[in-house]
């Protein structure tokens, strides 16, 4: 029935765009006729809930996205020093590929850190699940990615080494740089931003 | 890997594998076929063949440059970029678009790629590159850089190393809005997440409203199917918007109520402003151009010069260009190559005659919003010194008495 209407509309408006044409005389030129354009065109398929699953791997500040799990600090550190210490250094300090973890004894320039640059807890989680190890990417099981979690926000002096986390408590955990960032304000014009 | 299938070199002899290997006294052109397949010239020295007393290289399947053009990209390990003072004109090569990638190019099979959206819809749906194919298509040519675009600290740069990470191309594919109905978005989705299908799976959260105003899924560049390079087989692109958003490899839009606060969006592609702040979701690139010659490492001569360059804004199109002589002291009006077009780059062009002095050169872009490209005084007193994303101060090339071309390093 909707096709059926669709095509009265486009025969509709081919109509009204001929008798103009032929109104105008020569002069006139055929204006494209958008109404033509379908409600729907019919392509695709509908995605089912198993497709979906497959791929939703996004976690949300508010948790949205979290499997079920649970991460201990201890188990955290033990995974941490067999994958993830070659590029990102002992206790997360100082690795080829930048430092996670703030050392407070540096006086050099600060480095961006989980503890000092990251403004929701549920964004490391989303991010090893995704892309860690660099050379081994989406090789880590929930509950492996739960643990790094764990160790990092520990290191951070974020939670200490007996907290458990889970689902429910890692969107609750308040970051320390939750405040430092401002929405962007430019929007061209005079003013430099 | 390469097959030699002919070399000649002047006065039609063949060349020996001794003398190929020793020395290269004899100027030849190898005629050679390529572990692809493709046959190619390349010079095995300096050339001095007469081109009409030889007959020439037949039809191929494929061009190539000219064995005298060596035009290439700067690649670091995780970046290229763009030879901007080899361009002419407006359109960047195919092959020379500047890369970034977060984990390395995927091989994607384009029969087994498909794109996901869900989320706040009302139908979930996934499409084969094929069926994106079949929806209407659009065109539009305009720039894509990366807003981590600059670099300083010493004179001996180039403008593809001061400013590569900028290219444009005619990017065709449909309209996200298009699929937007198909799907039909819920009234209460006002942030898409962009997924893409490689080894980082690299996501950004986009407000809504680009999705309907302008963003494209694309599937060719410049006439063809897109590069690997540049997210084959489908990629989200989003005019004037800072690289990282155009998400590549596409494979899933997720509609939702709220941002995702990615890695890409908090941790990187965040920079400072002042008082110890950040600034979240800098979508739009600042309007911004560099002169591309003369620029260094090149020499010039006393003369008429024609100084050329690139100018562009991410939130419009360019208004005008200005180019200063005298460092600065006063500014004239550089003509722009048509077309000028909405979130494109120009070329732009001034006539200059050189009497030998000591000077140095600059441009500066205004855009349809009134915005004038800063200095970078301007935008350290705005942000305070740490630098990071989004900066496009006016660059300053200073000509030396002997014809020297170096940039110009400002200090903070």
């Amino acid at each position: 029935m909707k096709k059926y209407g669709v095509n009265v509309a486009f025969v509709f408006t081919l109509l009204v765009i001929l008798s103009s044409f032929e109104h105008a005389g020569n002069s006139s030129k055929l204006e494209i006729a958008n109404d033509s354009i379908p409600t729907s065109f019919g392509i695709g398929r509908i995605a089912t809930q198993k497709e979906i699953d497959l791929l939703d791997i996004a976690i949300r500040p508010d948790g949205k996205g979290l499997p079920k799990g649970t991460g201990l600090v201890s188990y955290g550190r033990q995974i941490f020093d067999t994958k993830c210490v070659v590029c990102h250094g002992a206790g997360g300090i100082g690795g080829v590929s930048g430092s996670l973890v703030t050392n407070k004894t540096s006086t050099k320039r600060r480095e961006k850190t989980i503890g000092n640059y990251w403004p929701y807890a549920t964004t490391v989680f989303d991010y090893i699940r995704r892309a860690m190890p660099f050379n081994e990417p989406g090789s880590l099981t929930n509950e492996e990615v739960y643990h790094l979690t764990a160790f990092l926000l520990h290191a951070n002096g974020i939670i200490d080494s007996t907290t458990k986390i889970t689902s429910k408590s890692l969107p609750a955990i308040q970051m320390p740089a939750k405040n430092l960032f401002l929405m962007d304000d430019r929007k061209g014009g005079l003013e430099v931003k | 890997m390469e097959k030699f299938i002919e070399i000649s070199q002047k006065g039609n002899h063949p060349i020996s594998r001794r003398k190929l290997l020793g020395g290269m006294a004899t100027a030849a052109v190898a005629i050679v076929q390529t572990a692809n397949g493709q046959v190619i010239q390349k010079s095995i020295s300096q050339s001095d063949i007469d081109p009409t007393k030889k007959v020439g290289l037949g039809p191929g399947e494929i061009g190539s440059r000219s064995l005298f053009v060596k035009s290439v990209k700067k690649p670091s390990e995780i970046s290229s970029r763009s030879p901007l003072q080899d361009f002419y004109g407006m359109i960047t090569p195919s092959d020379l678009h500047f890369e970034r990638h977060h984990a390395g190019v995927p091989v994607i099979d384009p029969s087994k790629h498909e794109l996901l959206i869900h989320g706040l819809v009302k139908k979930p749906m996934i499409f084969t590159v094929a069926d994106l194919k079949r929806f209407p298509s659009v065109s539009r040519i305009a720039f894509l850089e990366c807003s981590g675009n600059f670099r300083g600290g010493k004179e001996q740069l180039s403008p593809q190393e001061i400013c590569g990470l900028t290219s444009q191309s005619e990017w065709t594919g449909v309209k996200l809005s298009t699929i937007f109905n198909e799907v039909g978005v819920k009234p209460n989705a006002t942030w898409f997440l962009a997924e893409g299908g490689d080894a980082a799976v690299m996501t950004r959260s986009i407000p809504i409203k680009k999705g309907w105003d302008d963003a494209i899924i694309a599937y060719a560049q410049n006439g063809e199917v897109l590069r690997p390079e540049q997210g084959y087989p489908i990629r989200l692109f989003l005019p004037g918007w800072e690289g990282n958003t155009n998400v590549k490899w596409l494979r899933r839009i997720e509609l939702s109520d709220q941002a995702f606060y990615t890695r890409e969006e908090t941790s990187k592609y965040t920079e400072p402003i002042k008082d110890g702040k950040y600034r979240i979701f800098s979508f739009d690139m600042d309007a911004r151009s560099i002169i591309t010659f003369p620029s260094f490492p090149q020499k010039i001569e006393k003369g008429w010069i024609e100084i050329r360059g690139l100018a562009w804004s991410g939130r419009g199109k360019v208004v005008q260009v200005e180019v200063s002589v005298d460092a600065g002291k006063s500014w004239h009006l550089a003509q722009l190559n048509p077309p000028i077009l909405d979130k494109a780059h120009v070329h732009f062009r001034y006539l200059w005659n050189w009497k030998g002095d000591e000077t140095e050169i600059l441009s500066r872009v205004t855009d349809e919003t009134g915005y004038l490209q800063p200095t970078l005084k301007q935008l350290y007193q705005a942000r305070g010194n740490e630098g990071g994303y989004h900066m496009n101060p006016i660059t300053a090339w200073q000509i030396k008495r002997d014809g020297n071309v170096l940039f110009k390093v400002e200090s903070n």
